[in-house]
């Protein structure tokens, strides 16, 4: 098995699986669980912490890639960026979901009245309208449509997302911020290191950098 | 007699509980209380079995938690408990609801904390300090504080600012008769109150998430009504750690942050007292803190609840004005705009 059969049918699927752990375990709390085994007395709302929780986790996981392609050489993990940006999507879309239908159950005008009152809910909405894009364009056709550079332009609009997923999190807090201030320290680091690249570089863009090391090493 | 028929339903993977109670006046809360369901051995080590898996994720909980989920504690029964006609005929809320979800920072700031880090609280021997304008200030001993009295279970709708709501059977003594023994000077225009402030038993002060101790207040009024409760106890059973023991107080028609925990002192004042949650975010949490729909929180709406043991797809209920008690209260605010003092 060469190295691109082995990313392709050993490594993605088994990111793939791993990826899959955090809704079996919470799927697996709604239907064996009751008091005492981790899903409290409120479990919708215990559900949708949870589910924003990963989504956000995701899209930092997401962030992670680059980095790791740059500081460590490490070109292949470039190739798992696309299916764990889809898993921060899916994982917004089940959080969504959950507010949707569980949640609000379906009362679009309490919904709306959230999304036009609540700054926190403004910027969530937002947050999923940008992963949306992000999750349509992501086959390899949408890059030949679009052209590369207008691709590459939206894509960087994670970065909003990321920002979003931090700020709708912490401003739903009501005394104790240590969870937003891991994220946020977190992705503050994530957005601190490709600043100091792109001063270092002001002309070429991480992405295009990435590209071409992923190109020096398979060629 | 009573019939009480429990209802496991899987309904939609979730498990929900369905209590279907005709209350009737000679009925004891402690038959109100599911409790057979939750003394189930299997579920409980099924319990252990899942707090442990669900610890590995969460690194530092391992024992406690499991522990806590194996073998719940429960409270001294209490005796001599009188039915009072203030209480609602609502359903009460199964009691691992009311025990295993709560705010009470001072044992972390998680809903599940404060039943597994206060397990060990030991709340007796408790003494409450009593003092400004009264002519009885002192040291009391908590069963000097309430042996003298008539133990009443009150049902009461509670209802949390973050907009989730339980039914809850307390049990206690109107504050009313407590504060008359004092004998409140002329100057006595507010009560406030304060929990206790000892890190080493109460492990979350170690955090400053909020000034400790925490404080709350009441205007005079408010503390005389007749709803204003001091708890002692809930489900017929003496307070647990995490439900303020071994004194706390009980005001309905207010967000549940007024109904502050583990009180160590009482005093009557003659100007309104700092409140913590209002110190925390002034913009936020007011001094009278009435359960108000038309008036929301500045990043929630208060117009819906969310009613604790309901199924995983129930809708929310409509908050009331008042908790619902508007009969009982809405006249200490008369004149007052409610918008402004929220």
């Amino acid at each position: 098995m060469n190295k691109q059969t082995t990313i392709r049918w050993v490594a993605k699927p088994i990111v793939f699986t791993l990826a899959l752990i955090p809704l079996a375990w919470i799927v697996w709390r709604i239907v064996t669980g009751d008091v005492g085994t981790g899903l409290n007395a409120n479990p919708v709302e215990t559900v949708n912490r949870y589910l924003g929780d990963w989504a956000l986790r995701f899209i930092l996981i997401t962030l992670c890639i680059t980095p790791l392609v740059k500081i460590f050489n490490w070109t292949t993990a470039i190739r798992f960026r696309r299916m764990l940006g889809l898993f921060a999507f899916f994982y917004a879309t089940l959080h969504l979901s959950n507010y949707i239908i569980a949640d609000q159950f379906f009362n679009w005008t309490d919904i709306w009245a959230d999304i036009v009152k609540r700054v926190y809910i403004t910027i969530g909405m937002a947050t999923f309208a940008v992963l949306l894009a992000l999750a349509v364009t992501s086959p390899k056709a949408a890059i030949r449509k679009m052209g590369a550079k207008r691709w590459r332009l939206l894509h960087r609009s994670i970065y909003v997302a990321a920002l979003g997923g931090v700020f709708h999190y912490w401003m739903m807090v009501k005394a104790d911020l240590s969870g937003p201030i891991i994220h946020a320290a977190i992705l503050a680091i994530l957005l601190g290191y490709r600043l100091m690249k792109a001063r270092n570089k002001p002309t070429i863009s991480p992405d295009r950098t990435a590209r071409r090391s992923t190109k020096e090493q398979t060629t | 007699m009573q019939h009480s028929g429990i209802i496991l339903n899987q309904e939609a993977g979730c498990f929900t509980m369905l209590i279907k109670n005709k209350i009737l006046s000679d009925v004891k809360s402690s038959e109100i209380t599911p409790k057979a369901v939750f003394m189930n051995r299997r579920r409980f080590i099924q319990s252990a079995v899942m707090a442990g898996a669900g610890s590995a994720l969460l690194p530092g909980l391992l024992s406690t938690s499991a522990l806590a989920a194996a073998e719940p504690k429960r409270g001294m029964k209490l005796d001599g408990i009188i039915k009072s006609p203030l209480s609602t005929t609502e359903e009460t809320t199964p009691y691992n609801y009311a025990t295993t979800y709560n705010n009470f920072y001072e044992f972390g700031t998680g809903k599940d904390d404060p039943a597994v880090m206060a397990r060990d609280f030991k709340p007796k021997p408790w003494k409450v300090t009593v003092g400004g304008e009264v002519g009885k200030p002192g040291l009391y001993d908590f069963d000097d504080l309430i042996k003298s009295h008539q133990l009443e279970e009150r049902i009461y709708r509670f209802r949390c600012v973050e907009a989730w709501s339980m039914i809850v059977p307390w049990v206690g003594i109107p504050l009313a008769d407590i504060i008359k023994r004092f004998e409140p000077t002329s100057k006595a225009k507010y009560v406030a109150f304060e929990t206790l402030n000892d890190p080493e038993r109460m492990p979350g002060q170690a955090r400053r998430v909020l000034n400790w101790p925490y404080v709350e207040g009441l205007r005079m009024d408010e503390a005389m009504n007749p709803l204003t409760l001091m708890a002692v106890g809930l489900y017929g059973e003496e307070l647990l750690p995490q439900n303020g023991a071994p004194i706390r107080l009980v005001v309905p028609w207010k967000y549940g942050f007024k109904s502050i925990k583990s009180i160590v002192s009482i005093r009557l004042v003659e100007k309104m007292p700092p409140t913590t949650w209002n110190n925390s975010a002034a913009g936020e949490y007011g001094f009278y803190a009435n359960v108000n729909p038309e008036v929301s929180h500045p990043r929630w709406s208060q117009a819906k609840e969310r009613r604790l043991g309901g199924g995983y797809f129930d809708p929310k209920v409509e908050t009331r004005k008042f908790n619902g008690y508007e009969e009982q209260v809405a006249a200490l605010y008369n004149g007052m705009d409610l918008r402004k003092f929220f």
